[in-house]
């Protein structure tokens, strides 16, 4: 029998519609859905997945959210107008969250409860455990094939094409192809399954497009640890922490592949998972300090721990590594869900006057690209350097622009002298500020019999490092730290400009992730007659380029994602900008921020500051 | 306060095999009360890399914070050293052994250092079987902040204002024996002829080489009373045996009963020579230490010498199968996968 479609005022049209699939953690579906979002990206087509997790292994409630967009808007938006729910726990809330006029997927092997049939959206039940029953026998194969049913009545109700989903069966179980047939035969089961009953394809599906050209789809933390490889780390140290850990699990996976010496099978790298953060951080230093590249990977807890290293990095002058892919906070927090809330904690971290390098990557190509530089910078300028990614880069699939590697790239190690160089000195000074650039010359353990050894310390100490508690000896070493701070504004990547010069009062101000929501916003507000300018800020101290931005706006909307604004504090307290100047626009609930969260503060605050007029106002709310 | 040490060298101070003097292997003056134990241990120190002939330059040192985490400033000046923070020489020495696996590592540490705020990364130091001197200048108390007691201290043991630890100790050598230590030796600070061949040993030991040194604090820890003290130490000294390290393979000397004397062969080629052995102590039996230790403790000694080694076992690198080069010598040829492997990757994420 074929179910007739009430029709509502659902969404149509193609490739522009949010599925989110509901599912239990630890059963298997993470796979499945993943294989329906790469099968959009493969015809061509935006996509973008968000996995919504909860701390757990195996029971609770997890979400899974895609998002198809024709105009190539990467960033979540509210509303869900397909709703694949197959978990019963939350399935009373999956479908209140279904837009009106929305639709809803869910296993009808049970008949569903009265009270959560909704007169607004349309069901579709599949009888997706007993299919599973009727077909496979292992108990296993019975839970997993569920997800690949209903990944294959999506494939009919959207119109996937069919040969696209085969093919990437092919690609994951290379190696184990007895897999596939029985993936194959539970596609096909959703796929009958839903010719037979309903009407398809819904209104909104979707259609080939060629919008994806040689684009990538990877996650953060995967292209952090591959910059890492190429920017020639050889040394990991790291503690297990959310969100953090695939990326010193996705180094050793790279470095297995391409750091094994062909002649001998022994590594070009060493991988500690050591005793804590604090270890961590310490075994870093000590390698940087030795001369070979190293870095760890952790989250704001292990940055909390990390300070006193952190400090000592900073005054002892040792080039460090560290990445901080941002979860909420504060303490535990919610240590699935995204912000950027380790902005103020990591850029003065550590007791006395300490600042850090920090670098801010939005997309998984500035992972890499940003993760291999900051390598050179931390040689170059002899410090720590922090990149600020987050849960949704790090733990998200996104459609990217590929990596890029220029040809015979050198490493920029910076000042270190060799034996030499040594023996052509005079005395050698570690904290002579021979260039006046605030950055001394290093020398590594082992490199001359009798020149160039010095004791690194953390306490007081003269410019040839001989222990000192001479108050103006201590001074000028603070003072030539600062002019190291200024060298590094013209090291650090500069902003991204939207703009070339001036075109209106009104600037936005964002960084990391915030990426896709805020150009979605800003074409939003653009359509509505509403001009600003826009900059893209990828690193702290603030390139010259910020400075001038920052200056020359009126008002600038500060897009972040925590509470208290904290990239505004920065531009407050580093460019002495007046904070009435500085509008922020927050979003702090750990999902990624979306375009309407960010076009509607902006509206409301021209519409109060009497910029927007009352009809256009309305548009926007 | 600032000493300057006289450049002078007598033309006809002795020479090592390398040719250089025992003075190349000095370092600054030290800062430390007059008659500190730990200026004893840093003289064994730079008479042992004299002895051995090591280049200065060849060895890195390391330390975290208190009174024996200054020494490193006052020994082998021509070598680099970093005074890092309180409690973690081991994961900066990890670091620095994992770039560059050619060098001697000294990591200097003393028993507030690692008995308490180091205590976990002396332990995971110690499971990695990381190859380096780990050396505690023991003197039972907090020299740096004025004298109050550490985990090191006895219970019973008197400070010098008079109060009594109420407080168990953590015994450091038994507890690295217990975590699988592959070399541990416990010595004291007043006893230069057999902490220099001590030394000398553990910088051959392939793995982590635990050395315990008592080293009296006289300021804050020299009182009648102290289990700590020059005398009280003085007077319950036990011996598990003499020791020398043989640097090249040579007959057994004959002086001593046979039976009594024991070689033992470390990953170098060098050998360990161990006489006038303790009754019923075997140095390579983990429980025969402990029992030792222990027996010791019951008598109220304290037990020195070598006191367990092990040399079954490889370092860390040899755990990680590390390549020969040392990792910060590698360059771009050998550590950038290059473009056209990154083509290839892009293609496996389209």
């Amino acid at each position: 029998m074929i179910q007739k479609m009430p029709k509502k005022n659902s969404t149509s049209g193609v490739n522009d519609f949010i599925v989110r699939f509901a599912n239990v953690n630890g059963t298997g579906s993470a796979s499945a859905n993943f294989l329906f979002a790469k099968s959009i990206f493969r015809m061509g087509i935006p996509v973008t997945p968000k996995n919504i997790f909860p701390s757990n292994i195996q029971g609770l409630p997890t979400w899974y959210e895609v998002r198809v967009s024709e105009k190539g808007y990467l960033g979540r938006r509210e509303g869900i107008d397909l709703m694949v729910a197959v978990n019963a726990q939350s399935l009373a809330q999956d479908i209140q969250n279904v837009k009106p006029g929305g639709y809803l997927i869910y296993d009808s092997t049970k008949r569903l409860p009265g009270e959560l049939v909704r007169p607004d959206i349309h069901y579709m039940g599949i009888p997706m455990m007993e299919l599973c029953n009727e077909h496979f026998t292992n108990p296993r194969q019975r839970q997993l094939f569920k997800n690949i049913i209903y990944v294959g009545a999506l494939a009919v109700f959207l119109r996937i094409e069919f040969e696209v989903l085969v093919q990437l069966l092919n690609e994951q179980f290379a190696g184990k192809e007895k897999l596939v047939p029985p993936n194959i035969q539970a596609l096909k089961l959703g796929m009958d399954y839903v010719k037979e009953h309903f009407e398809y394809p819904l209104p909104f599906h979707l259609e080939r497009r060629d919008l994806i050209g040689d684009k990538i789809m990877v996650d953060g933390n995967s292209a952090c640890a591959l910059g890492a490889i190429y920017g020639g780390a050889t040394v990991v140290a790291w503690y297990p922490i959310t969100p953090s850990t695939s990326v010193a699990e996705a180094f050793e996976k790279f470095a297995e592949k391409y750091r094994v010496d062909k002649a001998t099978g022994k590594k070009n790298y060493a991988i500690v998972q050591a005793e804590d953060e604090l270890a961590a951080i310490g075994m870093v230093i000590g390698a940087n300090w030795n001369g070979a590249r190293s870095f760890t990977a952790t989250s704001g807890p292990g940055v909390s721990l990390m300070n006193e290293f952190m400090g000592l990095a900073y005054f002892a002058e040792v080039p460090a590594v560290l990445i901080d892919v941002q979860r909420a906070g504060p303490s535990t927090g919610m240590p699935t869900r995204t912000q950027q809330s380790d902005l103020l904690l990591a850029a003065y971290a550590s007791h006395g006057d300490t600042k850090h390098i920090l670098l801010f990557p939005s997309t998984p190509k500035e992972c890499f690209e940003l993760s291999a530089q900051s390598f050179d910078l931390a040689e170059e300028l002899q410090t720590l350097v922090v990149l600020m990614t987050d849960l949704d880069l790090g733990m998200n699939d996104h459609v990217s622009d590929p990596f890029v590697w220029q040809k015979d790239r050198k490493y920029r190690r910076g000042k270190v002298l060799s034996a030499d160089e040594l023996d052509g000195l005079g005395r050698y000074g570690r904290y002579l500020d021979t260039d006046g650039d605030g950055i001394p010359y290093r020398t590594i353990a082992g490199t001359h019999p009798t020149k160039g050894a010095f004791t690194t310390r953390g306490t007081s100490r003269d410019e040839y490092a001989v222990y000192t508690e001479d108050n103006k000896a201590y001074q000028r070493n603070m003072e030539r730290l600062v002019k190291k701070w200024e060298t590094a504004k013209s090291l650090v990547p500069a902003p991204k400009e939207y703009q070339e010069g001036k075109s209106s009062e009104f600037g936005m101000l964002f960084f990391g992730t915030s990426i896709f929501s805020a150009e979605e916003a800003k074409d939003i507000l653009t359509g509505k007659g509403i001009s600003l300018d826009a900059l893209r800020i990828k690193a702290f101290p603030f390139h010259e380029k910020v400075r001038s931005f920052v200056e020359d706006h009126q008002v600038l909307f500060v897009i972040e994602q925590n509470r208290d604004g904290q990239m505004r504090t920065l531009l407050i307290n580093e460019l002495e900008v007046a904070p009435s100047k500085l509008i922020p626009v927050l979003n702090f609930d750990g999902m990624p921020i979306t375009a309407d969260t960010i076009a509607k503060a902006i509206a409301d605050y021209l519409y109060q500051e009497n910029h927007l007029h009352h009809d256009l106002y309305q548009t926007l709310v | 306060m600032t000493y300057i040490k006289p450049l002078f060298r007598h033309p006809k101070l002795p020479k090592n095999k390398i040719g250089y003097t025992l003075k190349e292997y000095e370092g600054a003056l030290s800062t430390l009360c007059a008659g500190c134990g730990h200026d004893s241990i840093s003289a064994a120190i730079v008479q042992a890399c004299y002895d051995l002939s090591i280049e200065p330059h060849r060895v890195a040192k390391i330390s975290g914070i208190g009174c024996s985490s200054k020494t490193p400033a006052y020994f082998l000046g021509n070598s680099h050293g970093f005074n890092s923070v309180h409690g973690r020489m081991p994961s900066v020495a990890t670091g620095a052994n994992l770039a560059n696996k050619e060098l001697v590592y000294f990591g200097v540490s003393g028993d507030g250092d690692t008995a308490s705020i180091g205590m976990g990364q002396f332990v995971h130091a110690i499971r990695r079987n990381l190859n380096m001197v780990y050396l505690v200048m023991n003197n039972g108390c907090y020299g740096l902040t004025k004298g109050q007691d550490s985990a090191t201290a006895d219970k019973g043991s008197k400070s010098k204002a008079g109060s009594v630890n109420p407080f168990l100790p953590v015994d450091l050598a038994s507890m690295a024996v217990e975590l699988g230590a592959t070399f541990v030796a416990q010595s004291f600070s007043g006893d230069k002829g057999q902490l220099v061949p001590l030394i000398k040993a553990a910088i051959h030991h392939q793995g982590f080489a635990f050395i315990n040194v008592i080293s009296p604090c006289v300021t804050f820890n020299n009182n009648l009373g102290s289990t700590k003290s020059y005398d009280f130490v003085r007077g319950h000294l036990g011996v598990t045996s003499q020791l020398d390290l043989v640097m090249e393979k040579e007959a057994i000397s004959v002086d001593y009963e046979k039976g009594s004397v024991v070689r033992v062969a470390l990953h170098d080629g060098t050998e360990l020579e161990l006489s006038k052995l303790a009754n019923e102590w075997d140095p390579k039996n983990r429980i025969s230490a402990i029992n030792a230790i222990e027996n010791a403790r019951e008598n109220e000694q304290v037990l020195t010498g070598l006191l367990y080694l092990n040399t079954d076992y490889g370092d860390l690198h040899e755990i990680l199968d590390t390549t020969d080069t040392p990792l910060n010598q590698l360059d771009e040829a050998s550590l950038c996968p290059g473009t056209v492997t990154l083509e290839e990757i892009n293609r496996g994420l389209q």
